[in-house]
């Protein structure tokens, strides 16, 4: 059984032993098989780097499928903590028959390969580091039982990737305790796998010297959560009331891990929730519902993804111009149609922008992070009930269903706001005179009361339909236009109200760089990429809402260049922006990532070098006004604004 | 025909229990077609909760689009009121009703926004058991748009223009049967006696009521032909039983032979009278329901009454153990958890 260390040419070249390993800077790739219990075994890897103090994130690429289908799950750890996907493997695990040419294809050359035996992936490339394990073999030794055997020969690859990388055998198990909740029985067992697989390695396999995980303290005191659990944390402390649902990837874990929360936390000393679920027949009647529960007064919410948002349109309208609070939750997926259900995307940003028929804007906050989730999640039900309106929370799948690390979410100081509610005693204040949609204060916001206030003037008649100041019916031009004008000046009003972005200017930087939601990881090591290598400063604004704060219109009007970097084809965002800025929107170019998989810093700074023409010009930054196109992966997006497009390579 | 009340000996007072007269029931002028059924169902749904003293205010109504949904405007102006979208009320007031429990739900369809559009809606509304009053004033037509055949049109009915609908109606009281709910009844527009203790009957129930009204569309579905019309229905109605309503706090003073007059207690205390027209109807069982209704169908008879009914059903909000005040309701104190519980979260996720 033993493995010879071959060290390949390319590999001798680009490093030799002398160079010391690479210290907590790797990316692990693992192909396996959708439905063999991988999901487990990753989440083990993952936590004992986290655990061994070094900033980590894990991405699971999956099928649209139960079991069957071909699923890779992406590790990278970086001392720096960047963590955005990286493209370059540095590990891969290879146990996936149907996907294994192209996974080691993709491999660069020096990376080191761990397959299965029956795939025989040495043959393929002499440029890689192989190791070849019999997983079924070994799995044998384990157990006699079948199903199991197919779960071990998973944990057995952490055992191994452990240790030839040197994460630390207490780690995998204070992992694996909190993996399988402390059950003895699983426990026990996957570690039995996890040693066999780590002797493996030692008696079998010759160590390797090129990628080391050391202890180090970036994360002591850190959390590991993914963005729809953070959402659920978020809401539940928000005080929700009634929340609404209909299962859709990515959206579903979001409200299936609120109900855990809800039960735990929000159920009183009688037993009696302080909350309603309800799965709902389809995303028509959960946005049905959560207006209806946000008219009558409460706290409401849905989530789903793009299709979902679509059977919205509607309703969404009706919550626009009849004035009522609800907060919807978009956990971005690939469209349109179907699409890609399972892979990354930012394309909702228009259509939640202006959802329904109309002349219709709504407010859309933008997390970027898990701790914005959980933030904006508290938000969002407050913004829903001053502006009584539907409010949007976009996240995405690449937030919403992967791993981050993050440090502890803050206890919500704030008291809720519940907007402007008309009392009982209010109106009898006022001796019962007061219009549904009048604007008393000059914000566009009017006054409402809820259902069943003890007040003989309480009542009115809400409808989708016309209406005047006092909710009565109206066809009448004058009363229409003074309706939607009001929502206009609702919206100015919101502008100062939504989270504002979040900018780093660096002093004397001609590039502005604008970017949103989970873009952000990429971009910062983007940002120090282009500083890094080539001194290039750049200010940054990551957008946290729409509509826009003022701070968008002085951003872009002191840079040269301002790069909007997202993840969508059109360059949505861009398009908002270009709008907003009026006079300066020449100023704006569009850097597009949109084959499904998340944006990597790579990327970005490429395309931004390659329109800032510095691939040409080593001196620097050209003073030259920059090039239209510049190659041939760098299609115009309409005369005369820029665009770079692409990620052909995924 | 024989009348379809079982007749109360108490009289009607000039002001109910609240002190308050008919009037204050009342709500804005009717814009529906002079003589239209719909009218007529909005003056006994006036009445019926008049009758019964309920504080309006504590009612809310909904609706979703045609012409039936517009009467929730011309009743109980001192109720909240939504007209929501074509089809989808059934969520809006499941919504409402869900943040406030102690709401009184009345939902006001049509046959075209409950048969067709909102199908699934009802369906689920009904499946759910949420406590409301969900009227459907049928006519088979589709009003607001002039007249085009909806899904409770009956095979050979015949439009103005001589269109003949060769489709099968859906029956919706049967449909609600099938799906478990426990008030089913049939009206009919042109009978406002039986109507008026239907919908008593329907107040005192604690989880979806379904009343199937057949209400004649004077403009587009009155005609030689028409089915749903108010000659041919009064033709055509058959009885199941007389129905009489007796409110929690009265006695019942109705004189009648043993063995006559099934009584049902209601969730609120009321009690229910039905005296037996056929020879032993019993309305809490599923499978008679659904067949003396396929039987009147295939009769050509319109069959109205309390189809179905079993109060003892669990309404919803009652199945999701909400605490008894209602949710909207709830402040901070209780709806947001404490800093140990956010540390306690922290801790597992470190």
């Amino acid at each position: 059984m033993s493995e010879t260390l071959i060290v390949p040419a390319a590999l001798e070249e680009n490093w030799s032993p002398g160079d010391g390993p690479v210290i907590n800077d790797l990316t692990i790739h693992v192909a396996t098989v959708n439905g063999s219990g991988s999901q487990s075994s990753n989440s083990v890897l993952m936590r004992s780097i986290f655990q061994m103090g070094v900033p980590v994130s894990g991405k699971n690429m999956f099928p649209s499928n139960i079991a069957g289908l071909p699923t890779w799950f992406t590790i990278r750890a970086n001392k720096d903590g960047w963590i955005a996907r990286k493209k370059e493997v540095d590990i891969l695990v290879c146990m996936n028959a149907q996907t294994v040419k192209e996974d080691v294809e993709a491999l660069t050359a020096g990376s080191i390969c761990i397959y299965d035996a029956p795939l025989n992936c040495r043959v393929m490339r002499s440029d890689l580091l192989f190791y070849e394990v019999p997983f079924a073999k070994l799995a044998m030794e384990l157990t006699t039982d079948p199903r199991l055997r197919k779960l071990l020969a998973n944990m057995l690859y952490v055992g191994i990737v452990a240790e030839l990388i040197g994460i630390d055998r207490q780690e995998i198990v204070t992992a694996l305790n909190k993996q399988f909740k402390g059950k003895k029985k699983a426990v026990d067992l996957n570690v039995q796998a996890i040693d066999k697989g780590m002797e493996h390695t030692r008696t079998a396999l010759e160590g390797q010297q090129r990628f080391r995980i050391e202890r180090m303290h970036k994360t002591e005191g850190k959390i590991i959560i993914d963005g729809n659990a953070a959402a659920a944390i978020g809401s539940v402390f928000g005080g929700v009331q009634v929340v609404t649902w209909y299962p859709i990837t990515p959206s579903s874990s979001l409200v299936e891990s609120m109900i855990d929360y809800l039960k735990e936390y929000r159920v009183d000393e009688n037993g009696k929730a302080t909350f309603a679920v309800v799965q709902a027949e389809d995303e028509l009647a959960a946005v049905g519902m959560v207006l209806g529960a946000g008219w009558a007064g409460a706290r409401s919410m849905t989530s789903t993804s793009g299709p979902g948002i679509s059977l919205m349109a509607e309703f969404v309208g009706l919550g626009y111009f009849a004035e009522i609070p609800g907060v919807i939750w978009d956990i971005q997926r690939v469209g349109p149609s179907t699409g890609l259900p399972t892979r990354t995307s930012q394309g909702d940003v228009l259509e939640v922008f202006t959802l329904s028929h109309g002349d219709t804007q709504h407010i859309v906050l933008i997390p970027s992070s898990v701790s914005e989730c959980f933030d904006f999640a508290i938000e969002a039900l407050d913004l829903a009930e001053m502006f009584q309106t539907p409010v949007f929370v976009l996240s995405d799948l690449d937030l919403g269903m992967n791993n981050w690390m993050s440090d502890p979410f803050k206890y919500p100081e704030k008291e809720f706001r519940r907007g402007k509610i008309m009392t009982a005693e209010k109106l009898t204040e006022l001796g019962g005179k007061w219009g549904r949609y009048l604007d008393v204060d000059g914000d566009g916001i009017p006054y409402r009361t809820v259902p069943g206030t003890a007040h003989l003037d309480a009542a009115y008649f809400t409808r989708g339909s016309g209406h005047d100041a006092y909710a009565r019916y109206s066809e009448r031009p004058e009363d229409y236009k003074a309706t939607v004008d009001r929502l206009a000046r609702k919206n100015e009003t919101a502008r100062k109200f939504v989270p504002k972005p979040a900018i780093e200017r660096v002093e004397g930087a001609r590039i502005g760089l604008v970017a949103y939601g989970t873009t952000d990881f990429a971009l910062q090591e983007s940002r120090h990429q282009l500083k890094k290598e080539k001194n290039i400063d750049t200010s940054y604004l990551r957008l946290r809402a729409l509509p826009f704060t003022s701070e968008l219109k002085a951003f872009v009007a002191e840079h040269e260049h301002v790069y909007v970097v997202e993840q969508n084809r059109d360059g949505q965002m861009g398009d908002l922006i270009r709008l907003e800025v009026g006079s300066d929107q020449s100023k704006i170019r569009k850097i597009l990532h949109y084959s499904g998989l998340p944006c990597d810093a790579r990327f970005i700074t490429n395309a931004v070098l390659t329109m800032e023409e510095v691939a040409s010009s080593p001196s620097g930054p050209g003073k030259s006004p920059a090039p239209e196109v510049s190659s041939s992966r760098v299609p115009m997006q309409g005369p005369p604004p820029l665009g770079f497009k692409g990620d052909g390579q995924d | 025909m024989a009348d379809s009340t079982i007749k109360s000996t108490t009289e009607v007072p000039k002001e109910n229990r609240l002190g308050l007269k008919a009037l204050d029931y009342g709500g804005g002028k009717s814009t529906l077609c002079a003589g239209c059924g719909h009218d007529a169902v909005t003056n006994q749904i006036i009445r019926a909760f008049y009758e019964m003293s309920v504080k309006a205010e504590n009612v809310a109504k909904f609706s979703g689009i045609g012409c039936s949904s517009k009467t929730p405007a011309y009743f109980l102006s001192r109720s909240h009121g939504f007209n929501s979208v074509h089809g989808r009320m059934p969520s809006v007031a499941t919504g409402a009703i869900l943040a406030n429990h102690k709401l009184i739900g009345i939902g006001i369809s049509g046959d075209g926004d409950t048969a067709s559009i909102g199908l699934g809606q009802f369906m689920h509304m009904v499946r759910r058991n949420i406590p409301i009053i969900y009227i459907i004033e049928n006519n088979g037509v589709y009003g607001l748009t002039k007249g085009q055949f909806s899904a409770t049109a009956d095979e050979g009915s015949k439009l103005k223009s001589g269109v003949v609908n060769d489709l099968p109606p859906m029956d919706l009281c049967a449909l609600a049967v099938e799906l478990g709910c426990g008030f089913v009844a049939r009206g009919f527009a042109g009978d406002p006696k039986q109507m008026v203790n239907i919908l008593k009957a329907s107040i005192a129930h604690s989880g979806t009521a379904v009343i199937d009204v057949i209400s004649p569309c004077v403009t587009f579905n009155n005609h030689e032909g028409s089915t749903k019309g108010y000659t041919y229905s009064k033709e055509h109605q058959e009885l199941l039983h007389q129905i009489g309503f007796v409110p929690s706090y009265e006695q019942i003073e109705v004189d009648y032979e043993p063995g006559t007059v099934r009584e049902v207690t209601m969730h609120d205390g009321s009690t229910v009278l039905l005296r037996k027209l056929e020879e032993d109807y019993d309305p809490t069982n599923t499978i008679q329901a659904i067949s003396r209704l396929h039987e009147a169908t295939q009769a050509g008879q319109m069959l109205t009454g309390l189809i179905f009914l079993t109060p003892e059903k669990k309404s919803f909000t009652e199945l999701l153990n909400v605490v008894d005040q209602p949710l909207y309701s709830l402040t901070a104190d209780v709806t947001k958890p404490s800093r140990e519980a956010l540390d306690a979260i922290m801790q597992e996720l470190m």
